[in-house]
């Protein structure tokens, strides 16, 4: 199945990246598959180490190879699967057709320039690059405007401004304006909103879910934060140890979630009603470089039986909720 | 006398000088904190819920005798703070509070030999404290870099028990954690509350997580508290729309949970800067609910409901309550 045939604008289908270390190999993703379709919202969800910031730098190409190494897979965006293009091609499509919004807005500017050179140099170097001739008046009239759709009062100003002259809010802001100043239909966002204060985070979710809404972007969001993913996206993978243990409609995956895995990360979220369990997961995640044979999980799940500690169970394809778990399977 | 609080904050104040030039003069000044009262009762667990800036971190330091205040005093068990034994503070980063050049047991013995434990009876003491921890008695051996951030944080709240302290103050003692180790170490901080009759100052961002641990919250906003009461009724009927803002900005995670926050049209822009503070109510340019007192009037603390007060005027005098605003009319 590619990209074309599942109708969404990036098919990621098996991905495997392994990272050399000390003379050991770690198989950091072991067979990934995601899919954003045109103008939805859809997450990736899991915690510190299970693989998502790799697979998101795997797809814009920021992988350091070496030490990472895609050994298997296939990530199709709009066609082409982008591990085949030549380096040139791909990254003509990296800040245009899908940008990028980083993570912490506090270090991710350059505190010498203002946001307006900053934004002009970003145009200058896609325009460069796709061969378009536009003024300089008309690069700032661009710059104006897109700094306008991220809600930001008195552009003008702000295009002025240094970095350390604007919040934390207002950096993230115009973080998520430089990633759309090419007109991507695919936009990344790691983690948006997780560095700022609770109220600050909900305006920047507002934000993002607008810009879906409203202009038709395609929104891949890494978190670690199931109430974030609950409030903004549409459609949810959960990462676990390297894999995709599920895949669901936002709203089925928290009313009814299939994998032990999903179940257990939902416990541990403390209740606004104080009522739930409230109960963390014992063990920790499987060393990367001897994973267990068997589903990844399985030394840490409650409902493990013997064949889960012997073969890995596939991750089904097609319906629209799956989970990658024998006891699923079998029901 | 085991009635009276272990810890009395009475008009606490404290104020940063703003330096700047290459002389370093100061410019101005950043009143951080600003006439707190507060009041912890023996075997208590006290939350401070704030943003950043709202001077948790600050009032925190104090009581542990890191940073003296500029005005009111602080009581632990009536008589003033010094630093001591018997309040100690959990960080937020295990990271960066452990020496990477100390063993596991060495970090626990300096602590141990701080409380005047005999260093014959040391190594006796690590393997108990580590049990109480619920980590492997050969934890002693390692380093730092060789723990998960989970298992660090354990031995940070190790250390800080070793004195046999009786105020824990734990500083976002979770917030670089993941979900599932977070609810482990809660339920640890528990169970050595119960057990070795703790009483702990819980300072979080994370309100659903202080509705789980709190008994009392105190809600800081730039440098005062604007409301404090019993979990129950704070959570339940949150009287300060600040209080009712931060509640109902939480993501949470079903559509029960949704049901829970407050409703509150949720306002844009961002919390002031301490060194520029508004005038009147400090949260009132941000109030979707502020009328003529707020912008030239601060409020005094009013009584809500049993155990709960909130500094706002629309629970003074004949305002209607915040609780009926929610049907008045909403700004778009």
């Amino acid at each position: 199945m590619n990209g074309a045939a599942s109708g969404a604008l990036l098919s990621v289908r098996d991905l495997a990246v392994t990272f050399d270390t000390y003379g050991r190999t770690a198989q950091v993703l072991d067979g990934v598959s995601l899919d954003v379709p045109a103008r939805r919202h859809v997450a990736l969800v899991g915690e510190s180490g299970c693989g998502k910031s790799v697979t998101m730098r795997a797809i814009m190409g920021l992988l350091r190879e070496p030490p990472a190494r895609v050994t298997a897979g296939e990530i199709i965006f709009e066609g082409h699967d982008l591990l085949r293009l030549k380096p040139r091609a791909r990254m003509g499509l990296c800040g245009t057709a899908m940008s990028m919004v980083f993570q912490d807005p506090m270090t991710s500017l350059n505190p010498v320039f203002t946001i307006g050179d900053q934004m002009r140099a970003i145009l200058a170097h896609a325009d460069r690059r796709l061969g378009r001739r536009r003024s300089r008046a008309e690069r700032h009239a661009r710059i104006i405007a897109v700094l306008g759709q991220v809600r930001m009062p008195d552009p003008e100003r702000i295009a002025r401004a240094w970095p350390i002259m604007l919040s934390g809010g207002m950096r993230q802001r115009v973080l998520i304006a430089m990633a759309l100043l090419n007109e991507p239909r695919l936009l990344i966002a790691d983690e948006p909103g997780t560095a700022l204060d609770v109220t600050t985070q909900a305006q920047i979710l507002r934000l993002l879910r607008e810009l879906v809404q409203a202009r038709g972007l395609a929104l891949l969001m890494i978190t670690h934060n199931l109430g974030v993913v609950r409030e903004a996206a549409d459609y949810v993978h959960v990462m676990y140890a390297g894999a995709v243990v599920e895949a669901a409609p936002a709203a089925a995956l928290f009313a009814a979630p299939r994998h032990p895995y999903t179940r257990a990360l939902l416990d541990c979220v403390p209740m606004l009603s104080g009522g739930g369990r409230f109960r963390g997961i014992d063990g920790a995640p499987p060393d990367y470089t001897s994973p267990p044979p068997g589903c990844r999980f399985a030394p840490r799940c409650a409902a493990a039986m013997p064949r889960c500690r012997t073969a890995p169970p596939a991750f089904p394809v097609g319906p629209d909720h799956r989970a990658a778990c024998w006891l699923v399977e079998a029901a | 006398m085991s009635d009276s609080p272990l810890l009395e904050l009475d008009a606490v104040s404290k104020r940063f000088a703003i330096r700047g030039g290459i002389a370093g003069s100061v410019r101005g000044h950043v009143n951080a904190v600003r006439q707190v009262n507060l009041t912890v009762q023996r075997g208590e667990v006290f939350g401070l819920a704030g943003e950043s800036g709202s001077g948790k971190s600050t009032i925190a330091r104090m009581i542990v005798g890191l940073l003296p205040p500029d005005g009111g005093t602080l009581r632990f068990a009536g008589r003033p703070v010094v630093q001591s034994r018997a309040i100690q503070m959990v960080f937020q980063n295990p990271g960066a509070s452990l020496n990477p050049r100390r063993s596991i047991g060495q970090s626990l013995s300096v602590a141990l030999a701080a409380a005047g434990v005999a260093r014959a009876a040391r190594r006796h003491r690590i393997a108990d404290l580590l049990g109480l921890v619920q980590l492997p008695a050969d934890t002693a051996l390692r380093y730092p870099h060789e723990l998960s951030g989970g298992q660090k944080q354990r031995v940070a709240i190790a250390r800080a028990i070793a004195v046999a302290p009786r105020l824990l103050v734990l500083d976002e003692p979770t917030s670089a954690l993941d979900v599932s180790v977070q609810a482990k170490i809660m339920e640890l901080l528990v169970e050595l509350g119960r057990s070795l009759g703790l009483t702990y100052i819980f300072i979080s961002h994370d309100l659903s997580l202080m509705r789980n641990f709190a008994d009392r919250v105190g809600v800081l906003y730039l440098g005062e508290v604007v409301e404090i009461g019993t979990t129950e009724a704070l959570f339940g009927r949150p009287a300060h729309p600040y209080t009712r803002t931060l509640l109902a900005s939480i993501p949470v995670v079903s559509a029960a949970e949704a049901r829970l926050r407050p409703d509150i049209p949720l306002i844009e822009g961002e919390v002031p800067n301490a060194a520029d503070l508004p005038s009147g109510c400090v949260f009132h340019p941000r109030c979707p609910y502020a009328f003529a007192p707020c912008t030239d009037q601060h409020p005094a603390f009013t009584r809500a409901e049993a155990g709960q007060t909130a500094r706002c005027h629309l629970l003074a005098g004949d305002a209607a309550s915040v609780h009926d605003m929610t049907t008045r009319e909403q700004p778009a």
